[in-house]
């Protein structure tokens, strides 16, 4: 018999009784209906609590923000999507100014420039999903456009979040997005800058992922 | 059928709990690093739970993992289904020596060389890396505090902080020791060294193997829960990602996983949520210019399947890995991790082991507890763990005819002497005139009880024989 087949048995021959699934309530996961506004200072107070950095701008102004935040870091390379909206306005932006820092595509498999993913771009800048407000959370579902180490590989993570699309928990997020009829290869909860805790519970950043999250809010 | 024995050389022996209690509890070095961790951890879950109705929500823990167990079976062929129709290529394997193996082929089918592994307590109770190194296959760990344990070939002392057992100072000496870093107190630097030697072998991994915290039957969806993105690294980066894990992680819905999430990191860490909540349906599609390109899970039974079997042991089975048991442990506080000689310590360890590796092995698990209840009234999905340890200290004696034991191994603990006289003592109080008889003389001859008791008196005083039992002074009263 296949060890497949062994398990299986083994767990419908159980010994004991009849099992009962119990009912699951999950009312207890449930917020009060706040506003965007609420949403949106709960999000901010929360994810700023854990080494994230948040700024609110406008559809207007978030470039101008971008440049502003890039060159305070000495920011050489950013990597930007090749078919998102948020990757459109870096290039274009990019095209049209003189003091942008050099922008990167995200056009071809990872095997042929691995290395220079790894060694040369300071930023990566993604769009999302939405976020949550109650745990300070961004929602990044990777996809062809917008790979999964584009918010994961550079030290510096920036992300581009609608405060109208600021959810008040996990749960509502998924029931209202019906995530359970269609995962995406990798979809992702991010909640702050990579960090550790492993050495006598000191917390330092950046371990693997990214030092720095940037939020960049639009209202 | 085992070609790598569990109770390998290099694996301490689980009897000698004892000595390396006393051990353990004189050595302040110890005493200290797990004070201090287990304080601020036991802290910061208070916090994290303010404002939440703590009990209901444990309710919901217990009931998604009841839920689960009561359809285990079903649930397994359906997460079976989905990962295959997702293109993920699913294998089942009865023990730990079966799990390597399935991991080992893959590795050879791939030509694969190097293993990258984020954390997974599966992969250390397969004792997965011991043996990939002795068929040519080098394992290393990511996550960095399993990094570091790694480094000190150790094993972790706690689940979620593999080394929480070393202060700083050793981690310094221990990295510049391995890898020639400055011998430093600056937690950042020592971080960053860590990064840049790790990031090397993530790009040149050939294959990635993780755990899995919860596993979704119907979406076929792996997740995975973890800060540090070593996690993230190591199923995104390799060419092939492995995900092995215990057949009871898995949950039927997708909605599962928020109340589940909730628990386990406010539970662990005292986090509302960790970094990263990585959640992976499929390897990479053909448009997609990143991810693994193969994606396995192995599912491992290894003891669990027996642990079904039992209607009060299956609540085993709803743990879902948070340590929150161990951080509370008065016993754990003081011993440490390393003291139970187990893969998974603390309270957990001591309700689940003795399945894994037998009660004969594993007699002194069940009573190296004092009952305080600590551990059940933190459990965020409500296991009895100090019912399920008196169970177990029955089974290690046999119990009585009532309840036949059944755990692999009981018995271990029981001694014909000791069995006599509680078959003397049952017998004595089923006839009142023999207990009157009995009593009566013990109280008579109270005088000459002995003060010392053995190891009942090295740390206690002796109770003391009332000179009139209890019916006597009745008797007086009334005439």
């Amino acid at each position: 018999m296949s060890s497949r087949d062994t398990i299986l048995q083994r767990l419908r021959n159980r010994s004991g009784g009849e099992l009962r699934a119990p009912a699951c309530d999950f009312s207890v996961l449930k917020r009060p209906d706040w506003s965007t506004a609420e949403k949106l200072g709960l999000f901010q107070k929360t994810i700023e609590s854990v080494h994230a950095e948040v700024h609110r701008t406008t559809e207007m102004d978030w470039i101008e923000k971008l440049i502003e935040l890039m060159a305070a870091r000495g920011v050489q390379s950013l990597l930007a999507s090749n078919g998102t909206e948020v990757g459109h306005r870096v290039t274009q932006a990019a095209a049209a100014r003189d003091d942008f820092p050099e922008v990167r595509v995200y056009d071809k498999a990872i095997e042929q420039w691995q290395e220079e993913l790894f060694s040369t771009v300071d930023v990566g800048i993604t769009s999302t999903r939405g976020g949550i407000a109650e745990t300070g959370t961004l929602i990044l579902w990777p996809s062809s456009d917008e790979p999964r180490l584009m918010s994961l590989v550079p030290p510096i993570h920036v992300a581009v979040l609608y405060a109208s699309e600021l959810y008040s928990t996990f749960h509502e997020a998924m029931q209202k997005q019906n995530w359970r009829n269609g995962m995406p290869t990798n979809a992702l909860l991010v909640s702050g800058p990579s960090k550790t805790a492993d050495i006598e519970q000191t917390l330092a950043y950046g371990v693997h992922g990214p030092k720095e999250l940037i939020v960049l809010v639009i209202e | 059928m085992s070609d790598h024995a569990h109770a390998s050389a290099h694996h301490i022996d689980v009897k000698e709990f004892h000595p390396r209690a006393q051990a353990a509890i004189h050595n302040p070095k110890i005493r200290q690093n797990f004070r201090k961790a287990m304080d601020g951890l036991m802290t910061k879950r208070k916090s994290a739970f303010e404002g939440w109705d703590l009990e209901t929500l444990r309710d919901l823990g217990s009931n998604i993992r009841m839920r689960a167990l009561a359809n285990l079976p079903d649930l397994l062929e359906q997460l079976e289904a989905k990962l295959t129709e997702n293109g993920i290529k699913v294998h089942w394997a009865v023990d730990a020596d079966e799990a390597c193996k399935i991991v080992r082929d893959i590795c050879v089918a791939r030509d694969a060389k190097s293993v990258i592994k984020g954390k997974s307590m599966v992969s250390e109770e397969m004792e997965l890396n011991h043996y990939l190194q002795e068929h040519g296959i080098d394992a290393l760990e990511s996550d960095l505090g399993e990094y570091i344990v790694q480094l000190a070939e150790e094993t972790p002392s706690h689940i979620i902080m593999p080394a929480i057992h070393k202060n700083t100072d050793e981690i310094s000496q221990l990295l510049h020791d391995k890898t020639g870093t400055d011998l430093s107190h600056d937690v950042e630097y020592l971080t960053a060294s860590a990064r840049l030697q790790l990031r090397e072998k993530f790009r040149n991994a050939d294959v990635g193997v993780s755990g899995v915290n919860f596993a979704v039957a119907e979406t076929g969806t792996l997740c995975l829960v973890e800060n540090e993105g070593n996690g993230r690294m190591t199923t995104t980066v390799p060419p092939c990602h492995i995900a092995v894990t215990g057949i009871e992680k898995v949950v039927p819905n997708l909605e599962d996983v928020t109340g589940l999430l909730a628990l386990l990191t406010r539970s662990a860490t005292g986090q509302h949520i960790t970094t990263y909540f990585n959640m992976i349906s499929g390897p990479r599609k053909p448009d997609e210019l990143d991810g693994p390109e193969e994606v396995h899970v192995v599912l491992v039974d290894n003891g669990r399947s027996s642990i079904f079997q039992d209607d009060e042991l299956l609540d085993t089975l709803k743990c879902i890995r948070c340590g929150a048991c161990m951080n509370h442990c008065p016993v754990y506080t003081r011993v440490g991790g390393h003291t139970y000689g187990t893969t998974y310590p603390g309270p957990i360890g001591k309700i689940l082991m003795p399945h894994l590796i037998g009660l004969d092995e594993g007699r002194h698990l069940p009573s190296a507890s004092s009952l305080c209840g600590a551990c059940g009234e933190v459990c965020p999905v409500k296991i009895p763990i100090p019912d399920l340890l008196v169970r177990l200290r029955q089974e290690s004696v046999d119990g009585d005819k009532l309840h036949p034991a059944k755990v692999r191994g009981h018995g271990a603990k029981r001694n014909s002497l000791e069995a006599m006289v509680w078959k003397g003592w049952s017998f004595m109080h089923a006839k009142p005139g023999l207990y009157r008889m009995g009593t009566g003389m013990a109280a008579k001859f109270h005088k000459l009880q002995p003060g010392n008791l053995g190891a009942w008196t090295k740390y206690r005083t002796a109770p003391k024989l009332a000179p009139k039992t209890l019916h006597q002074r009745m008797k007086e009263r009334n005439t």
